[in-house]
């Protein structure tokens, strides 16, 4: 197939052919981290700008080891030891770091759209990191590529997401891309994090964690933001950790084989018990991994399809800059 | 495929000179010993696939057979609209192994150089020696097959494409002008 994208901004661009071929690449990418030596020299020459303005330690070492091991040249940037701190806006320091000629630039920040704001300036690749409370596009391959693994396929999977739905991208991508490749999804959470029209999204919605839980083939926690808005919207974390957590008792519920996972990082004794955690159905790990190979197979689709996209929607923003 | 189409080799054709090779990397290695096959996809893994068992029917062993899918080694990322990646399947180490690089049409050369890469980059094989269906000439790099099913004279326009059936037996090789 034609695959018409120079940027990954979020899982809204592509139907389910474009993310079945996207899933596919990375199962291809994932051999060569089996190897011993683990580098093919497919980006070789190519340069890739890892503009990270939030914290992260797994995302943005996945994307570096996945440029690694594509050959590229990769540089990373963070925001307290940018020029941001400084004062610079977005632009400018899009613009100067554009000016160097990077390829691909991967980037994570804490406003919403702030990729496409950046994709609609600049002449290379944009890949979205993280934009806010919007989308994490790669996060959201890389579970289904976990659920694949485990699960045979997505479509027809109960998959229940529990935790602060509000402010998470995670939630977002991941909605969006198992409604497309057939999968259901059910949400839980506490009241104060559950934003308005969900149902709209075709989720079912929750606010009894074993509601959700039962019968489920996925279970997917997400992390209490502590750092962020997570201390106001609940009463405290014990309160949260005994209605919303995931522990022995409740997991019972899903179904016996159901897998696992967490984006990370995790608040253990909050979200989810240690010994869920721990346990044999948990596929966190694997997320992990397989995040590698997804990362891979995004730099090497957005390199790819640099030349030839003119007719994608991208590409039109591409030309109105131009003129 | 457009244009006129002329049959090179039908299926019994394809036979014989897959035997033909068969007993040719044989009495070059002096027998199966450290072995191995390896198809470049897709054509020549079907290929290595046949010529596995023509070996076997000779000698009584199965040597081992890999797949390599050489879209991450090519030179032209960027300037092609198909971006789609195979899996290389490689289950045995390749130290000291005498590898046959099998692909059903040689042409430039550049498929060949990019599966070495490939290749070296899993191991470090005794020899690489290459196997072709068909040789058409046009080489672009010095690279000469060590196994030819039949050489093919051709100009650049013209088209050569090996069909295979659902078995992927091989069936028949054309010609496309």
């Amino acid at each position: 197939m034609n695959f018409a994208h120079r940027h990954v901004l979020g899982i809204k661009q592509f139907n389910a052919e474009e993310l079945n071929f996207i899933l596919d690449t990375a199962k291809s990418f994932k051999e060569i981290n089996t190897r011993k030596i683990k580098k093919v020299p497919t980006l070789r020459g190519r340069t890739i700008v890892n503009l990270f303005f939030e914290a992260s330690t797994r995302t943005r070492t996945s994307f570096e080891i996945a440029g690694k091991r594509l050959s590229a040249d990769t540089v990373n940037i963070s925001a307290s030891s940018s020029s941001v701190v400084k004062g610079e806006t977005l632009e400018d320091t899009a613009r100067n770091i554009e000016a160097m000629h990077p390829d691909i630039i991967v980037m994570r920040h804490s406003a919403s759209g702030a990729c496409h704001y950046l994709a609609e300036r600049l002449d290379c690749s944009v890949i979205n990191a993280g934009d806010g409370t919007h989308e994490h596009p790669s996060q959201a391959l890389l579970d289904a590529v976990t659920m694949i693994q485990h699960k045979g396929q997505l479509a027809g999977l109960n998959v229940a997401i529990i935790g602060d739905i509000t402010h998470s991208r995670v939630v977002r991508s991941n909605i969006d891309l198992l409604h497309k490749l057939g999968a259901s999804v059910r949400i839980a959470g506490p009241k104060t994090m559950l934003p308005p029209g969900l149902e709209r999204l075709g989720c079912k919605v929750f606010s009894r964690v074993a509601e959700a839980l039962e019968g489920a083939d996925v279970v997917m926690m997400l992390r209490i933001q502590l750092e962020r808005q997570g201390k106001t919207l609940i009463p405290s974390l014990r309160e949260y950790s005994r209605y919303f957590g995931l522990n022995e008792k409740n997991l019972a519920l899903a179904k016996p084989d159901a897998i696992i996972m967490h984006p990370g990082p995790m608040n253990r004794g909050v979200e989810i018990s240690s010994a869920v955690a721990d346990g044999a159905q948990n596929v966190i790990l694997d997320q992990v991994e397989n995040g590698v190979a997804v990362r891979m197979a995004l730099l090497y689709l957005a390199a790819g399809g640099e030349k030839q996209n003119h007719d994608a929607d991208e590409g039109d923003i591409h030309e109105q800059l131009a003129d | 495929m457009a244009g006129e189409m002329t049959e090179i080799l039908d299926s019994t054709a394809i036979q014989r000179a897959l035997t033909r090779i068969a007993h040719e990397i044989l009495e070059r290695n002096k027998g199966v010993d450290n072995l191995v096959l390896i198809g470049i996809r897709t054509g020549g893994d079907y290929l290595a696939a046949e010529l596995q068992q023509k070996i076997a029917e000779i000698e009584g062993v199965k040597v081992p057979l890999g797949t390599v899918d050489i879209t991450m080694y090519r030179d032209d990322l960027g300037h092609r609209s198909n971006l789609e990646v195979g899996q290389t399947d490689i289950r045995f180490p390749l130290n000291d192994r005498c590898v046959v690089l099998v692909d059903d049409v040689l042409f430039t050369g550049r498929t060949i150089r990019a599966a070495m890469d490939a290749l070296v980059d899993l191991g470090r094989p005794r020899t690489i020696q290459l196997a072709v269906l068909i040789d058409r000439g046009h080489r672009e790099l010095p690279i000469r097959p060590d196994y030819v099913g039949r050489n093919l004279p051709t100009s650049r326009s013209e088209q050569i494409e090996v069909q295979f059936n659902a078995q992927r037996g091989p069936i028949g090789v054309n010609l496309f002008k």
